[in-house]
C-alpha cells in the first residue's frame, strides 16, 4: 500500500512534468508566427537567429508562458489553502471574493495614475492588490465566524464579490474614457503583457509564498482533522490562521495584479489534483497544486489565443468552461457522501 | 506532590469568556487511574475537559500536568503528555484509517511533518490494539461510527500520552463498542500507566469502568468519590433531577414512574417470573399491585419502580399472616389476579393461600390476557 501511494505520487508528478513541458513548448511555438521547435530551441539557448522571431519569442512568448505557469500555480495553491482554512471544498480566491477585491483596489490605483499622470510600477499594483485582497479577507472571516455552513460562506463571498465589481465598474465608469482601454483588458483576466520586471517581481513573490507554504504543510495538515485536534497537536492556531490569510491573500492578490481575476482555478485545480493524487497532504499537494495551476493556465491560455486566432479570448472564458464542471462535481460528490454516511 | 499524580486542578474555575460555568473544582487524577465526570446535560463536562486540554483560557485556579502548570507548558510540551478523543466528527479529506492514526504521531515529527519508520510502527501498534489493523489501508469516511471511534482511540494513543482525555467516547456506539472502549481504557490504564479522564454519560458503565467519579452539578463538583461512594441511595436521581421515574444505582437500571390510580390487576410475585408481566402492565398503563414480595425477591426492584403498591416481607423471613391479610384486602379491590409461581417453598408458603383464594374468588388467570 506505502509503495503503491509512492509510485502513483510518482507517476503524477512525472505525468504532470511532462504536460508542463509540452505546454510550455507549445505557447512558445504557436501564435500568429509559428515557430518551428528547433528555432524555439535555438533562440532559447542563445544561438543566432533572425530578429522578429527573438523578438517575439522573447518579449512577448515566454513571459506570458512564464506568467501563466507561475500565477497559475500561484493561484491553485492560494486555492488549496483556503479550502483548507475554511474547510470547505469550494472555497478561492475568486468564490471569497477576495480576487474582486483586489481588483477593485487595483482599478482604483490605475485610475488615480492615470488621472495624475505618474507611472505603475509593479510593486505598487502588487501593494494595492493585496490590500483588496486582506480587505476582502477579513471581511469574509468576519462572515465566517458569524455563519456556520458552506453555503452561507460561499454565498457571503460571492457577494463580496459583487458589491466590490459594482464598485470597480462604478469607478471606470466616471474615469476617463480613452484611458480606460488598458484596465478594461486587464479586468477580464489575461496573461499578456507582462515584462521581464514583472516576471522578476511575481516569481520572487509567489515562489516565497510558495516555500512559506511548504513549510506550513505540517500545521495545515494537522489542522484538516479540524481545530481542536491541531491545537491538541501543538499547533499554535492563532498564529497558524494567521500565516495562512496572509499566504493566500499574497498569492491571490499577486495574480490579480499582474493577470486580473481567473476564475475557477483556486477550486478546481487542488481538487483536481486531490483526485490524481489520491490524497489532500499537504507535503504532497502543495507542489502538485502549484504544477496542476501551471498546466492548467498554460492549457488555458494556449486556447484562449490559438482557438479563435487572431481574435484572443480572456483566459477566464477559458478556465470556467473546464473549471466549472469540477465545482459541479464536488457539490454533487458531496451531496452523495453525505446520503451515504 | 503524589509522584502518581499526573493530573492536578485546583480551585479551577472554567467557561467561556468571563462566564463560569463550573467553578471551585479541586481534584487530581493519577497514573492508571480512570477517572470519569458525570452530571446532567449542559453541567459543564465538555467545558472542564476542554479547559484541561487548554483549548479554553483558565478562568481563575490552576491546572497542573504532571507537576508543571498548564499556563508555563508549550503547545508541544502539552501535546506529549495529553491526548484527545472530541464528539465531533472530523472531515478527514481523502485519508486511510492509518493516515489519521498517524497525525498522533504530529508532536514528535520534524518541520515537514515527515514520519519515521519508528512513527509508523508507533501508529501501527496502536491500530492493532484497538484491533482495528485491518481497517490500515481503508478510507476512513467509509468506517462504522464504532470503527471511526477505534481508529481515533488509536490516534490518541499513538500520541503517547500521559492523560488521555476523551469527551463521550462512548455515545454513539452500540453496545458492543462501548464495551470495547471502555474495556481498552482499563487496559491502557493499568498497562501504560495512562490517567484517564473522560465524560460519559452512560452511568452504568461508569460505575464500572471508573476509580472516581466526579458529579459535575451546579456549577461545581458536587460530589468525587469512588463510584461505590456516588452510587448509592438515590444521589442519581438527585443529579440528574429524575422526575419521571428512578434510577437503581446497584443494577444501573432505569426505571420509569409506576401508574397512578387504584390498582386493577394484582400479581402474586417471586422469583423473576413477573418481570415480563409488570413491564407489560406498565406498558399498557394498567395500575396493579403485587404481593406478597420478599424485599431481597430479584423482582422487587421492578414491582416496587412501577407497581402502585406491594406488600412486601422482610428478607430471609417467612411470609407473615399480616402481610398475607394485607394483600388479601388489595386482591379484593383488583379484577384480575396473574400468578406464574407453579409451586410454593416454605418461604412463601402464605402466598399460596393468596393463590387459593383467587382460585376460589374466580379472578386467577394463568395468563395474563387484556
Amino acid at each position: 500500500m506505502e509503495k503503491r501511494r509512492m509510485l502513483r505520487v510518482s507517476i503524477c508528478f512525472i505525468g504532470l512534468l511532462v504536460l508542463a513541458g509540452l505546454f510550455f513548448c507549445l505557447s512558445l511555438m504557436s501564435g500568429s508566427t509559428h515557430i518551428s521547435p528547433a528555432s524555439v530551441f535555438g533562440i532559447l539557448t542563445g544561438r543566432p537567429a533572425d530578429a522578429a522571431s527573438v523578438r517575439i519569442l522573447t518579449d512577448i512568448r515566454l513571459p506570458r508562458t512564464l506568467s501563466a505557469l507561475i500565477l497559475g500555480g500561484g493561484l491553485s495553491v492560494s486555492g488549496f489553502l483556503l479550502q483548507s482554512f475554511f474547510r470547505n471544498p469550494i472555497a478561492g480566491p475568486f468564490v471569497l471574493g477576495i480576487s474582486s477585491g483586489a481588483k477593485l483596489t487595483v482599478a482604483l490605483l490605475m485610475i488615480a495614475a492615470l488621472q495624475h499622470g505618474f507611472v505603475m510600477h509593479s510593486s505598487m499594483m502588487i501593494a494595492a492588490a493585496f490590500v483588496g485582497a486582506v480587505l476582502c479577507m477579513l471581511m469574509v472571516l468576519l462572515f465566517s465566524g458569524k455563519v456556520r455552513s458552506m453555503a452561507q460562506l460561499v454565498i457571503s463571498g460571492v457577494m463580496i464579490g459583487y458589491i466590490c465589481n459594482a464598485l470597480t465598474d462604478l469607478a471606470v465608469t466616471f474615469a476617463d474614457d480613452a484611458n480606460i482601454v488598458n484596465l478594461h483588458n486587464w479586468s477580464k483576466g489575461s496573461f499578456s503583457g507582462a515584462d521581464w520586471q514583472d516576471i522578476r517581481a511575481m516569481t520572487l513573490l509567489v515562489f516565497a509564498a510558495l516555500i512559506g507554504a511548504f513549510l506550513l504543510s505540517k500545521p495545515i495538515g494537522a489542522y484538516q482533522l479540524g481545530e481542536a485536534y491541531a491545537e491538541n497537536m501543538g499547533v499554535n492556531i492563532r498564529r497558524f490562521r494567521l500565516l495562512l490569510i496572509l499566504l493566500s491573500s499574497l498569492l491571490s492578490a499577486c495574480v490579480t495584479a499582474f493577470a486580473g481575476p481567473v476564475s475557477f482555478v483556486g477550486i478546481a485545480v487542488p481538487h483536481l489534483m486531490k483526485g490524481m493524487f489520491g490524497t489532500a497532504k499537504p507535503l504532497i499537494l502543495i507542489p502538485a497544486a502549484f504544477l496542476g495551476g501551471g498546466v492548467f493556465c498554460m492549457g488555458c491560455d494556449l486556447i484562449a489565443r490559438t482557438l479563435f486566432a487572431p481574435q484572443e479570448l480572456s483566459v477566464s472564458t477559458v478556465t470556467a468552461v473546464f473549471g466549472a464542471p469540477v465545482v459541479i462535481y464536488i457539490m454533487l460528490h458531496r451531496a452523495k457522501e453525505r446520503s451515504t454516511s | 506532590m503524589n509522584q502518581k499524580e499526573v493530573l492536578q486542578t485546583d480551585a479551577l474555575s472554567v467557561g467561556y469568556s468571563k462566564k463560569i460555568i463550573v467553578d471551585r473544582l479541586t481534584f487530581s487524577v493519577s497514573a492508571g487511574e480512570i477517572c470519569t465526570l458525570i452530571g446532567p446535560n449542559g453541567a459543564g463536562k465538555s467545558t472542564v475537559l476542554k479547559t484541561v486540554a487548554a483549548q479554553l483560557p483558565v478562568l481563575s485556579g490552576n491546572i497542573a500536568l504532571c507537576g508543571d502548570s498548564l499556563s508555563l507548558l508549550q503547545e508541544k510540551d502539552i501535546s506529549r503528555r495529553l491526548s484527545l478523543l472530541l464528539t465531533q466528527k472530523i472531515t478527514a479529506e481523502r485519508m486511510t484509517c492509518g493516515d489519521v492514526a498517524e497525525t498522533g504521531r504530529y508532536p514528535y515529527t520534524g518541520t515537514l511533518g515527515i514520519l519515521s519508520a519508528e512513527d509508523k510502527k508507533i501508529a501501527r501498534d496502536a491500530m492493532q490494539l484497538v484491533g482495528a489493523s485491518h481497517l490500515y489501508d481503508t478510507d476512513f469516511r467509509q468506517i462504522s461510527d464504532g470503527q471511526r471511534q477505534c481508529v481515533m482511540l488509536a490516534r490518541a494513543i499513538a500520541q503517547q500520552p500521559k492523560i488521555l482525555l476523551l469527551d463521550e467516547p462512548t455515545s454513539f456506539l452500540d453496545i458492543g463498542h462501548k464495551l470495547h472502549i471502555l474495556s481498552l481504557l482499563r487496559r491502557l490504564a493499568k498497562e501504560r500507566q495512562i490517567a484517564v479522564i473522560q465524560s460519559l454519560h452512560e452511568l452504568d458503565l461508569a460505575q464500572k469502568f471508573s476509580d472516581t467519579v466526579i458529579c459535575v452539578h451546579n456549577g461545581t463538583a458536587e460530589r468525587i468519590g469512588t463510584p461505590e461512594e456516588i452510587f448509592s441511595g438515590d444521589y442519581i436521581s438527585q443529579l440528574y433531577e429524575i422526575q419521571n421515574g428512578i434510577y437503581d444505582p446497584r443494577f444501573g437500571t432505569a426505571e420509569p414512574s409506576a401508574e397512578s390510580g387504584e390498582p386493577e390487576i394484582f400479581v402474586i410475585g417471586g422469583g423473576g417470573a413477573g418481570i415480563p408481566v409488570y413491564r407489560k402492565l406498565h406498558r399498557m398503563g394498567i395500575p396493579f399491585a403485587v404481593g406478597v414480595l420478599h424485599e431481597n425477591d430479584l423482582e422487587y426492584p421492578v414491582a416496587s419502580a412501577l407497581a402502585s403498591a406491594v406488600i412486601t416481607e422482610k428478607a430471609f423471613e417467612p411470609v407473615s399472616e399480616d402481610a398475607v391479610r394485607k394483600a388479601s384486602a388489595l386482591m379484593e379491590q383488583c379484577r384480575q389476579v396473574i400468578c406464574f409461581i407453579s409451586s410454593f417453598g416454605t418461604m412463601n408458603q402464605r402466598n399460596e393461600t393468596l393463590k387459593n383464594q383467587a382460585v376460589d374468588s374466580g379472578k386467577l388467570c394463568t395468563e395474563f390476557a387484556e
